[in-house]
């Protein structure tokens, strides 16, 4: 990166007289960082630093992308996290400076291509230019004597071009065709370039205005499109709650077709929610099977059904007897055949609150006396928990915290033989907890689906710009723009029969690298009508 | 057939096809050294011309056996097309043995067999157009290499693909993700022989056969052209589709997303590049090189550094593209 230099970009003007050079008034200072700005090398030092600014975000979780993932690493990184945190490196895409260099890649971009539009548009209607005084001179370049006299020549090459879809110049006193193909190649370049604004507005429009939420739904319940149902909300800058639809539905039904035998056996796969819902408190109730790659539109929002788990029924009575939590726990899988995690917090529990952590087995079995679980359908669900007494906070609502229990304030549960106390219970089991803290039941198992609601946008928008994006660059890429002069002059050899030199040049601007056969062709071509001198005539 | 015995066939097919790549780089090699000779001086004038079309052949030499250089050559070509159409049965093969039947490309070890292939096919389609003989050995010899990478450490049995896998946009992104990949590959070779030759021009052996250095930067430059419209169709266009229909959202900036991201980028600069004066030629080239990092890192390297999604059905998956 030595030659960075940030003057090669554009000529120096000549410094007036009386000024020391290299002193500036305001206005020209501006000028020039305008042009630094549009410039070509910075456009490709700030592409670059944007791919570079968003490496962290790959590496380090993101706040906007898993939050239960970020808290995680920041409980096991205190020491990094303020510093991070300052660097606004858990919120990458948003942060400070991963802003500011894309919106001067963006001001770079605008300054680029508004004047070229103009430059592009007086292009357009030029003429091809005059042929240069030394054809020969150019890198692609070849010349033939042809018995033909040079007035028929010129109209035979205009022809040959014409059909080669070039646009065609004949001057006939300088005895010269010039030839221009390929006038669309900027225009896919600047389609190419104004798309990329047309997405970036789209994408921007998804994130100002638009919101996702996730919430996990136990079969059986229901759940009303308003803020406070929500588990997670990710809302844009500008979004107005005004704005979400006033949708409901219910779960009815949620079914699963488990792989028995063969490869992949134990998995599962062809979820389908039956779901029942209604577009606003008014309109009629519709069904819907809402299935994976299958999202519900309401409107202009959209539900996608996007994981699924069980739900354990557990009661806990307390040390009074009182039940003190009861109801489906949602617990969370920890791996493909669905054995899962969860926690209770039964902080109503008297005289001491109660906590249990542990894991549900949905098809429990034991191999030498190591508990394991044979597969996601629950054939023989199962529940094993370690139970803490002491102060298990109050669920203060934030979602994360339904799936961790704060042992800080707490104390182990322990049998009397001092081994930790082991609540495992199978469907309509219950266990009396030592110390007269109470007993755990297990009263059955239902499901849960993991449903993600979002409103997107300028998402056709968006589309609409990545696809005439690729339409530009189809075109800026493979239109091949090139020049081509035919030059007649006094043949090489004088003698009987010889009429005329004909000069063919060319030149590519597209860095192809094809031209020499491009002229080739067109050689070949104007030879079938111009014929070059034979051996035996010459 | 079952599927069992449509496996064991895609396992032989990939060992019948390893062997045949591996005996068409034998003939290549065979034919390298019947045209192991001193190159003329004429190919540094050569370069300097500037005029050079993309046809035409290397520098001038002293073919030691023209005969012999000629049919290993044609042998080598060969045999590669026949690797080839049964790296493609392979793959068909692969495909099938899954209940119920799907693309090839569940995994990561799906994945290589299906991008290796492309590599070759990529190569074969272009042969002609670029004249790109003398890349043969280098993409026979990647090609077998990474094949046995993907046997040795990547095999995987056959499992059905999860549910969000399940849908026709994965297939469209994934073959165009994975041509693109095989021609920025391609791209990459060229690019690294171009940076080999710029250092030492006169250097014989191998790096003498080799055209010069305006004709690597324009084949390089003809695979990168064709490879990054289809890249851009992959991940920034039927991905996002996909994304929008499995996820809700159609860029959530999980990894593979922004390492796709990346990639665009760096070779949008590349595509700068060549059009900047001071960039052109050698920094070009070493983009194209960062290019290729970036797409290895993506397959590979992500799947270690990753801070995972929560994107459910996807993320769990023992068979996804992302292994
Ligand atoms: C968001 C920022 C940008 C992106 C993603 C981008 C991307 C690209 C891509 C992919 C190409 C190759 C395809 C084509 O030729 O159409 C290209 C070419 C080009 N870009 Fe950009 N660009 C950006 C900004 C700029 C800026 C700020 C300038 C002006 C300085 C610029 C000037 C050009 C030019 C002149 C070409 C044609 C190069 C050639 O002749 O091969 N671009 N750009």
């Amino acid at each position: 990166m030595a030659d960075l230099r940030l003057d090669d970009a554009t000529p120096e003007e000549a410094p007036e007289p009386g000024r020391r050079p290299g002193e500036l008034t305001v206005l020209e200072a501006l000028r020039w960082a305008w042009r630094q700005l549009t410039s070509m090398r910075t456009a490709l030092i700030l592409l670059l630093l944007l791919a570079l600014a968003a490496v962290p975000g790959s590496v380090i979780p993101q706040r906007g992308v898993d939050s239960l993932k970020t808290v995680r690493w920041q409980t096991q990184h205190p020491d990094l996290t303020p510093i991070y945190e300052k660097l606004q490196l858990f919120s990458v895409y948003t942060s400070v400076w991963f802003s500011a260099i894309y919106i001067l890649l963006l001001i770079s971009l605008i300054g680029c291509i508004v004047p070229r539009l103009a430059v592009y548009w007086r292009a357009m209607r030029k003429q091809p230019p005059p042929a240069p005084r030394h054809l020969d001179r150019l890198p692609d370049h070849t010349s033939y004597d042809t018995t033909v006299g040079a007035s028929s020549v010129l109209p035979s090459a205009a022809a040959v071009l014409r059909d080669r879809g070039y646009r065609v110049l004949v001057d006939d006193e300088a005895g010269t065709v010039s030839a221009e193909r390929g006038y669309l190649r900027e225009a896919g370049n600047l389609l190419f370039h104004v798309a990329v604004l047309i997405v970036l507005v789209g994408f921007a429009m998804g994130g100002l205005f638009g919101y996702k939420g996730g919430v996990i739904v136990v079969v059986g319940s229901g759940f009303s499109n308003n803020l406070t149902q929500y588990d997670d909300f990710v809302p844009g800058s500008l979004f107005n709650p005004d704005w979400m639809e006033d949708f409901s539905f219910t779960i009815d039904r949620f079914d699963v077709e488990w792989i028995e035998s063969g490869r992949g056996k134990g998995l599962a796969r062809k979820f389908v929610s039956a779901l029942r819902y209604r577009e606003s408190p008014e309109s009629p109730e519709r069904t819907y099977d809402l299935r994976v790659n299958h999202p519900l539109t309401i409107g202009r929002t959209e539900v996608f059904l996007i994981g699924h788990g069980y739900a354990p029924v557990i009661t806990v009575r307390d040390g009074n007897g009182d039940i003190a939590y009861s109801g489906p726990t949602i617990f969370l899988p920890e791996d493909l055949n669905f054995l899962s995690f969860g926690v209770v917090k039964a902080s109503a529990a008297a005289p001491t609150q109660l906590g249990l952590e542990g894991f549900f087995y949905p098809t429990y079995l034991k191999v030498d006396g190591n508990p394991i679980n044979v597969m996601g359908d629950d054939r023989n669900p199962t529940l094993s928990m370690l139970v803490y007494a002491g102060d298990v906070g109050l669920d203060d609502g934030s979602p994360q915290s339904v799936f961790v229990l704060d042992k800080s304030e707490t104390e182990q549960v322990r049998s009397p033989d001092g081994k930790p106390f082991r609540v495992d219970l199978q469907v309509g089991q219950g266990i009396t907890l030592p110390d007269r803290l109470g007993s755990v039941s297990f009263e059955g198992v239902e499901t849960w689906n993991k449903v993600q609601i979002s409103r997107t946008p300028g998402k056709w928008l968006t589309l609409a710009g990545v696809v005439l994006a690729l339409v530009g660059m189809l075109g800026s890429l493979f239109i091949r723009p090139r020049r081509v002069w035919v030059r007649v002059g006094p043949p090489t050899e004088q003698g009987p029969g010889a009429g005329t030199m004909v000069e063919v040049a060319g030149l590519d601007r597209s860095g192809n690298g094809d031209l020499p056969t491009e002229l080739a062709a067109i050689e070949a071509a104007l030879q079938a009508q111009v014929p070059r001198v034979s051996e035996e005539s010459s | 057939m079952s599927d069992t015995q449509w496996e064991a066939l895609s396992n032989q097919a990939v060992a019948a096809c390893g062997a045949l790549y591996f005996l068409a780089l034998l003939a290549y090699l065979v034919q390298w050294s019947a045209l192991r000779t001193v190159p003329q001086a004429a190919s540094a004038a050569h370069a300097e011309a500037g005029s050079v079309a993309v046809a035409t052949g290397p520098a001038k030499t002293v073919v030691a056996d023209p005969h012999r250089a000629a049919l290993t050559g044609r042998l080598g070509l060969v045999l590669t097309i026949f690797a080839t159409a049964i790296h493609a049965v392979a793959l068909v093969a692969r495909g099938l043995a899954a209940d119920p039947d799907r693309v090839p490309w569940g995994n990561m070890y799906e994945f290589t067999l299906s991008g290796t292939f492309f590599v070759s096919l990529t190569f074969l389609i272009s042969y002609r157009r670029l004249a790109l003989e003398w890349l043969s050995p280098l993409v026979v010899g990647f090609v077998v290499t990474v094949q046995m990478v993907a046997v040795i450490w990547l095999y995987a049995p056959v499992s059905p693909l999860t549910e969000a896998l399940n849908s026709p946009w994965l297939v469209i992104h994934v073959v165009s993700a994975v041509i693109a990949t095989a021609a920025f590959t391609l791209g990459g070779i060229v690019s690294a022989l171009y940076l080999f030759k710029a250092r030492s021009p006169e250097a014989g052996g191998y790096l003498a056969r080799v055209p010069d250095l305006r004709t690597l930067d324009v084949v390089a430059y003809r695979l990168h052209a064709f490879a990054f419209p289809v890249w851009t169709f992959a991940v920034l266009i039927t991905g996002p589709i996909w994304a929008h229909q499995a996820w809700s959202s159609y860029w959530n900036w999980d990894p593979k997303e922004v390492w796709a991201f990346i990639t665009w980028v760096v070779y949008a600069a590349y595509l700068h590049a060549r059009a900047t004066a001071g960039w052109k030629g050698r920094k070009a080239a070493y983009l194209a090189l960062i290019g290729v990092a970036t797409l290895l890192f993506n397959f590979i390297g992500i799947n270690y550094f990753s801070t995972s999604t929560q994107h459910g059905y996807a993320n769990s998956a023992p068979s996804q593209v992302d292994g």
